[in-house]
């Protein structure tokens, strides 16, 4: 289910949160993103689709540095988050990171407690005061992470015994916990059974009030259940980017009508 | 003919007889075909090796068992009919089985090198001929002269050799032959011979694993039934709860083996104070900082340390090591303080098992710190961790039990360690707590009282049996606790 039209035109009027500009990643001697220009809006979702290995991916983790983890990766052009550099030799990455958070395809949770797990971030970035500060912050993470009625009675079993839906929706709550201003997913449904898609889902509609959200994915339905702009890349290029209504009725591009019928990819 | 073949002529015919038997199968599969091998069962090859399988394994393995028990049951019945008054004062029967296996191998080169004949050596009587000088003569030393009894006995040692032997020789080929021909008659183009082949390739392999587990049995029963002796002669309340070890040769010797086991644990404790955190901080930057080109250099350099000779590692504590810490710690040292007054010392060796130890602590949890899943990591640095937040606070929780591991395995290695205690711990048994006093362990113990001239039988020398046993005990335990935590570790991330 996506946005009416008339509440995308008012999506257009919201400030640029990312602006990417001439971004080229480069992969030893593979050029896996090509001249990609796109204005990420705040308080959206945005969705990034294409086939396999097209740099969806890649780009997305141009946008908090992951990619700086990797020796052979190499990001030229642009990236203003807020109107600054974040590729700037001043940027702490780290910093950054703590900003634009992070979910990942396959639910990481640390061998820790669940408590733990959320607590990982404040502790490191020192958000919490006391332990009561602490605690206050792990409920309301859990709670935004709608996971909250199903761990409050054991905060302190292990992360890893919970099912692979609870699991990402912690790994969500905790990249929510250290308050970033944007938050990145990295295909969060790909390992998920579709009852556990769906509360997934119904999260990451919820977070948009407060954060940008871009998710990666592979399925197309996602993408027009769950965003509001969508972009298409394909091998490398960035196709078409425009509001998910527009992208999945009325394609631009040759491609992009070729990949949403299911013709390439 | 001489009067038995040697082994090796035997081996040699059942070897030459399974070639043979590889490639009479083979064609006796391929004529049973037409030629055509599209139409066998198997591919040529496994015709002629079920034909050679079948000449030679139960062949050799008969050859094997008779060569091993042969001599048992001839010395046994030999050694049961020697009369009681031949054994003299202080000696015993087996003292005597020794001479008379030797006059029996004198009498045999005597034959061949043409001394004496065959019918002679049967009429021998001890009475009339100088046995000892016949067998001087032909290089056989003896210590003393033969008696009748004794000649009567090697007499018969020697028939029964032969007469086994010859049997022995008559058994296998027959075996050999049987298994040939059975084989050979069988193979015929719809005969599965690929499946019999890889049976018998199971077997091998089967046989290899259960060869290293008996193996293990093998050598704990021979310690067990060593140390029930032990136990037979000396108070096991002294051996386990004594404090003193003080072996005597005269008898009421004091052999506690607090003192040797404070002493084992003691440098244990040093070496792995030392190893733990080096090899574990070598770890850490080898899988996480260092460059692929630092870790592909550093990592085999640091593993070649594993490779030094432990009797090197001794040398290095004898000759460098020690001496150095009594420089700073003797009297008149560098530090102006007298604490220490031999370069053999707790401190000596443990510090140089410890060096011993790093490769072995730093390659176990460096593999174990690569096994952390990249996601675990990436999750953090998503989170803005940085580095060694991501490494303090993840990849070591996460690895923490099968460092544990790690550390269990070194541990009881350096418990069993032995050429470094031997030349840089001394050879003191006492209770200090001082580790620039020489101390004695477990291992030098074993070494010292099996290496003397003791008698066998004393309890000086049998207490080796004992505090082997115990060492065993105490590794074992700590090698099964370590692969346990280990491997539950190991089921968290698959």
């Amino acid at each position: 289910m996506y946005d009416s039209p008339a509440l995308e035109a008012s999506v257009d009027q919201k400030e640029t949160k990312i602006a990417a500009k001439d971004v080229q990643v480069h992969y030893g001697d593979t050029h896996a993103i090509k001249d990609v220009s796109i204005d990420i809006p705040a308080k959206t979702v945005t969705a990034f689709i294409g086939p396999s290995g097209c740099g969806k991916s890649t780009f997305l983790r141009c946008l908090n540095r992951m990619n700086d983890t990797i020796d052979i990766c190499r990001v030229t052009g642009d990236i203003l988050l807020d109107g600054e550099d974040i590729y700037d030799k001043r940027v702490d990455p780290v910093q950054l990171r703590a900003k634009v958070g992070m979910v990942f395809q396959k639910p990481n949770p640390f061998p820790k407690s669940i408590y733990d797990n959320i607590a990982y971030g404040p502790r490191i970035h020192g958000l919490a005061r006391t332990k009561a500060d602490l605690d206050v912050i792990v409920e309301k993470s859990l709670r935004r992470g709608a996971i909250w009625d199903e761990v409050k009675d054991r905060l302190h079993a292990p992360g890893t015994g919970l099912s692979g839906g609870q699991q990402q929706r912690l790994c969500i709550a905790r990249a929510v916990a250290t308050e970033p201003e944007v938050l990145l997913m990295d295909e969060p449904c790909s390992a998920l059974d579709p009852i556990a898609t769906a509360q997934v889902e119904e999260l990451i509609d919820e977070l948009r009030h407060k954060f940008a959200v871009v998710i990666v994915t592979h399925s197309m339905q996602q993408a027009a259940r769950v965003s509001q702009k969508t972009a298409f890349f394909h091998l490398g290029n960035l196709v078409e980017f425009g509001d998910t209504g527009q992208i999945f009725t009325n394609p631009q591009d040759p491609r992009t009508e070729s990949y949403i019928t299911g013709r390439i990819g | 003919m001489p009067a038995t073949w040697p082994v090796s002529w035997l081996v040699l015919i059942l070897l030459g007889l399974s070639v043979i038997g590889y490639f009479l199968g083979r064609q006796r599969a391929l004529a049973s075909a037409g030629g055509d091998s599209r139409l066998l069962h198997s591919l040529p090859n496994f015709y002629g090796m079920n034909v050679l399988l079948s000449a030679l394994i139960p062949s050799a393995v008969v050859l094997g068992a008779w060569v091993l028990i042969q001599p048992m049951v001839i010395n046994s019945a030999v050694s049961s009919a020697i009369p009681a008054e031949v054994i003299a004062e202080g000696s015993s029967r087996d003292l005597v089985m020794s001479d008379v296996k030797r006059v029996a191998e004198g009498l045999e080169i005597a034959r061949e090198s043409g001394a004496v004949t065959l019918a002679e050596i049967r009429a021998l009587d001890a009475t009339q001929t100088d046995i000892r000088a016949l067998l001087a003569e032909v290089g056989v030393a003896l210590g003393s002269d033969v008696q009748p009894a004794i000649l009567k006995a090697a007499q018969d040692y020697r028939a029964m050799s032969i007469t086994g032997s010859n049997a022995m020789m008559i058994i296998v080929l027959l075996i050999a032959i049987v298994g040939f021909g059975r084989s050979y008659a069988r193979t015929h183009h719809e005969y599965r011979a690929r499946n019999i082949v890889e049976r018998a390739v199971l077997a091998l392999l089967i046989g290899a694993a259960s060869l290293a587990i008996l193996t293990t049995v093998g050598i704990v029963l021979s310690m067990l039934f060593e140390t029930v002796n032990f136990f037979g002669l000396h108070d096991w309340k002294d051996f386990f709860f004594g404090t003193v070890w003080a072996p005597n040769f005269r008898g009421d010797s004091e052999l506690a083996i607090f003192p040797l086991l404070w002493g084992t644990l003691y440098i244990s404790v040093v070496a792995l104070f030392v190893a733990v955190p080096i090899g574990l901080f070598a770890a850490i930057y080898l899988s996480e900082y260092a460059s692929k080109a630092v870790r592909g250099f550093a990592k085999p350099l640091l593993e070649i340390l594993a490779g030094i000779p432990t009797i090197v590692y001794g040398l290095f504590a004898l000759v460098t090591f020690g001496p150095f810490l009594l420089r700073m710690f003797g009297d008149g040292g560098v530090l102006g303080v007298n604490w220490m007054t031999d370069a053999r010392s707790v401190a000596t060796a443990g510090i140089v098992m410890g060096i011993m130890l790093i490769p072995f602590v730093s390659s176990l949890s460096d593999d174990i710190i690569n096994a952390v899943p990249q996601s675990l990591r990436d999750g953090s640095y998503g989170l803005g961790a940085t580095k060694s937040e991501t490494i303090r606070q993840v990849v070591l929780p996460a690895a923490l039990p099968g460092i544990v591991g790690a550390i269990l395995l070194a541990a009881s290695r350096a418990i069993g360690e032995t050429m470094i205690v031997v030349l840089g711990a001394g050879a003191i048994a006492r209770l200090s707590t001082n580790p620039l006093d020489a101390l004695t362990t477990i291992t030098t113990r074993i070494v010292s009282q099996l290496t003397g001239d003791g008698d066998f039988a004393s309890p000086e020398t049998l207490v080796a049996f004992a505090l082997g046993l115990t060492l065993f005990v105490l590794t074992l335990g700590l090698n099964v606790l370590a692969l346990y935590i280990v491997r539950k570790y190991r089921e968290q991330y698959e």
